[in-house]
């Protein structure tokens, strides 16, 4: 039993910013504002949120474990505060056997400490035709069906996986995308990516593949998030569908409301990320999405690379950008800017995303797992990529100040990360 | 002397760089550059030429500048090379900067990738040309011509019409030119000039005939054979019938207007034959003399640099 005192609570459910104790038992919390029981720790003011539960992140098991393994990815999310992680089944091979993800649930069940719920693929071996085995896999703990960051092609067969799905009560996570405009490019369209002489795809690509998926979720009434939403005009699209439609929900991705494309500056590959970065507008209208409720999760999209897939051409380079341990430093940003306040920010964190997924965690309530992280909200750092936990180095963020640094991390009432200075 | 390491771009150049190397390359014209009359300035310095795009014209040039400066010029065919057999563009720049050379001419197919190279190289670097980006020796030799057909470099009005979507030459040109005062048109179809390029302040037409309307300079730009085949234009014939240059459409631009081509031409479908060899209008043949001077410019001052050290 450990009880946190002198604690700023912060709750997104019941929209709490104060100082008050709290008191975790068995893997849950206990007692919130009661007396101080078992090993008390005084938190100065630092706050105490409920861990962030990331949608989306990579973690490059099976296949590519010199990017990332289990371990060391949860060591990342750990020291940046995250509790769970929703995996992206985009491996190689990718997770679209009932096999791959008992290979998969054992290794994370081996090494992870953080909680690891697995997407698995729609399609067999991301085809985007033949569905996979989902209702094996929905048996053995696949949480949602999603392509990754890929595109599911065949229109036809995506309605009817819908509705296979749809009949299952599991949810599609889907990357709105129209390929056929977005194949090949690497930039956003316009007048930066015209300078750099860059393969570049309009922001319509995005709308049209939202469209798309919205007008088939709609028809098959399957439940269905979109996984990034970093345009201008897909936030308008998403808008105009969630008025008559409750089962649809949006993400965007940290990097691309915290970045725009001018941040690439001279041909820099840690800022080549899927989709690649946009205008400022569209950073403004996403973050507009956040605030009206129109995007409902921020997550980190955590993709590890390796130097050598970096170390590239910007047309070769590997997209992607690690952000397990920096989300939370870099989403924090939103509030010194007066954008959101702590709670608001924690519910795009982890109360949404915990409700997506169904999840009793992601809110500091008395009888929820006590999944919690603490963070000093103003202490700056400047963030060394060679110092992160993950395997790969790959952060846009290098040699960047932050304010807001995680201090402790718990899960289900077990510390899992503890900062020493 | 240019005050910068490399020349990577005309994008990071001043005007006084501009008009410092073109000074320095109208020196070279003004002597006989055939047989030993040329001071062999860089006796005994090591020039790499690092071609990973086929390309004759630009390579030569860069071959024939190093060696009439009497440096040791080692030219890499990279279908030879261990590129091909997998090593890594960093390891490439790793091991030839490991040879020590006094300067590396690099072309690439990416956007970027001569000043990845660049990064890892110590000695000076010239982007022969790298992907959509840039292409800087082109758009000096194109205002070395432009300067010696109209005697100034500022407040001409220039039309660049073709392919410019794709076109580093376009790239280079647009910011040199713009840099130094001059009003810039681009022409061409909407699929391959897009609009978002008035954002770098030039004016924009789809009308080949408005868009020569007055033009000091018209430089013409190569229509590479697989954009023709109905993804970007109809057909090569419909494309000659609108943005071809012929008598009839030059008749817009001044009369005494020049006309600039960087090469490899497409006769008959960029440009008319019999207008391409027309000396009093077409500079082409100039183009490729003021090639070799510009480049002889830009290798000394850049060799200068570490000379003066």
């Amino acid at each position: 039993m450990i009880t946190f005192k002198n604690v700023h609570i912060i709750d997104p459910e019941s929209n709490r910013e104060s100082l008050g104790s709290l008191t975790i038992d068995n893997g849950i919390i206990e007692k919130i504002d009661g007396p101080i029981k078992g090993e008390s720790i005084d938190c100065k003011g630092a706050c105490l949120a409920p861990g962030i539960v990331d949608i989306g992140p990579k973690i490059c098991e099976p296949g590519e474990r010199h990017k990332e393994s289990f371990r060391t990815a949860s060591a990342a999310a750990a020291a940046g505060g995250v509790t769970c992680l929703v995996t992206r089944p985009d491996t190689s091979p990718p997770i679209d056997t009932p096999e791959i993800l008992e290979f998969f649930l054992t290794r994370a069940s081996n090494s992870a400490k953080v909680k690891i719920l697995p997407m698995v693929t729609l399609s067999k071996n991301l085809c985007g035709k033949e569905m996979s085995e989902l209702g094996f896999m929905k048996d053995l703990g696949a949480i949602a069906f999603s392509e990754g960051l890929n595109y599911f092609h065949d229109t036809k067969y995506f309605q009817k996986t819908m509705q296979y799905i749809k009949a299952l009560d599991l949810f599609i996570i889907g990357h709105p995308q129209e390929n056929s405009l977005s194949e090949g490019s690497v930039a956003t369209a316009g007048a930066f990516a015209s300078k750099l002489g860059l393969p570049s795809v309009s922001t319509v690509a995005e709308k049209i593949g939202l469209e798309r998926d919205l007008s088939l979720a709609s028809l098959t009434k399957v439940k269905y998030h979109a996984d990034q939403i970093t345009t201008e005009e897909a936030v308008e699209t998403l808008k105009r569908y969630k008025k008559t439609n409750d089962r649809i929900s949006a993400g965007t991705s940290i990097h691309h409301i915290s970045l725009n494309e001018l941040d690439i500056g001279p041909y820099r590959t840690f800022f080549k990320i899927t989709p690649p970065l946009r205008s400022e507008k569209d950073r403004l209208a996403v973050i507009n999405g956040l605030k009206d409720g129109t995007i409902d999760i921020i997550g980190s999209f955590h993709t590890p690379q390796d130097e050598e897939s970096k170390r590239l051409p910007y047309e070769t380079a590997a997209p992607g950008a690690i952000g397990l341990e920096t989300i939370l430093c870099s989403a924090l940003r939103l509030t010194k800017d007066k954008i959101f306040n702590l709670p608001t920010l924690f519910k795009f964190l982890s109360l949404n995303p915990a409700n997506l997924i169904g999840a009793p965690f992601g809110r500091i309530r008395e009888g929820s797992p006590a999944d919690l992280v603490l963070f000093d909200p103003d202490e700056p750092f400047l963030i060394d990529r060679f110092k992160l936990k993950s395997k790969s180095k790959n952060t846009p963020f290098d040699e960047q100040t932050m304010q807001g640094r995680v201090l402790m991390t718990y899960v289900n009432g077990e510390e899992v990360f503890r900062r020493y200075n | 002397m240019i005050a910068k390491k490399n020349l990577l771009g005309i994008e990071f150049l001043e005007p006084s760089d501009i008009y410092e190397i073109l000074d320095k390359a109208k020196g070279f014209t003004q002597q006989d550059l055939s047989g030993k009359s040329v001071a062999q300035t860089l006796d005994g310095y090591n020039i790499i030429n690092i071609f990973f795009e086929n390309s004759t014209r630009t390579q030569t040039s860069f071959e024939i500048a190093g060696k009439r400066l009497g440096a040791l010029v080692t030219s890499i065919n990279v279908k030879d090379s261990s590129i091909k057999k997998g090593e890594t563009l960093f390891d490439t720049a790793l091991t030839l900067n490991a040879m020590k050379p006094d300067l590396i001419v690099i072309r690439h197919p990416y956007s970027g990738a001569v000043q990845l190279l660049s990064e890892k190289i110590d000695c000076s670097v010239i982007n022969a040309g790298d992907g959509k980006h840039e292409h800087p020796t082109q758009a000096l030799l194109d205002a070395m011509t432009v300067l010696r057909r109209k005697n100034q470099l500022s407040g001409l009005t220039v039309t660049i019409c073709g392919d410019i979507a794709h076109s580093r030459v376009a790239r280079s040109n647009i910011f040199l030119f713009g840099k130094l005062g001059n009003s810039i048109r681009l022409v061409g179809p909407a699929t391959l000039v897009p609009d978002c390029f008035k954002e770098f302040g030039v004016e924009v037409f789809n009308n080949m005939r408005e868009g020569l309307k007055g033009a000091d300079v018209v430089m013409m730009l190569r229509l590479q054979k697989e954009r023709m085949d109905g993804g970007y234009v109809p057909s090569e014939r419909e494309y000659f019938h609108f943005y071809g240059l012929d008598e009839e459409k030059l008749s817009q631009a001044k009369s005494d207007a020049i006309i600039l081509h960087p090469g490899p031409m497409n006769r008959g479908v960029e440009i008319d034959s019999e207008l391409a060899d027309d000396l009093s209008r077409s500079a082409i043949q100039e183009q490729v003399e003021m090639g070799v001077s510009i480049r002889m410019a830009v290798i000394e001052s850049l060799i200068a640099r570490v000379i003066d050290k």
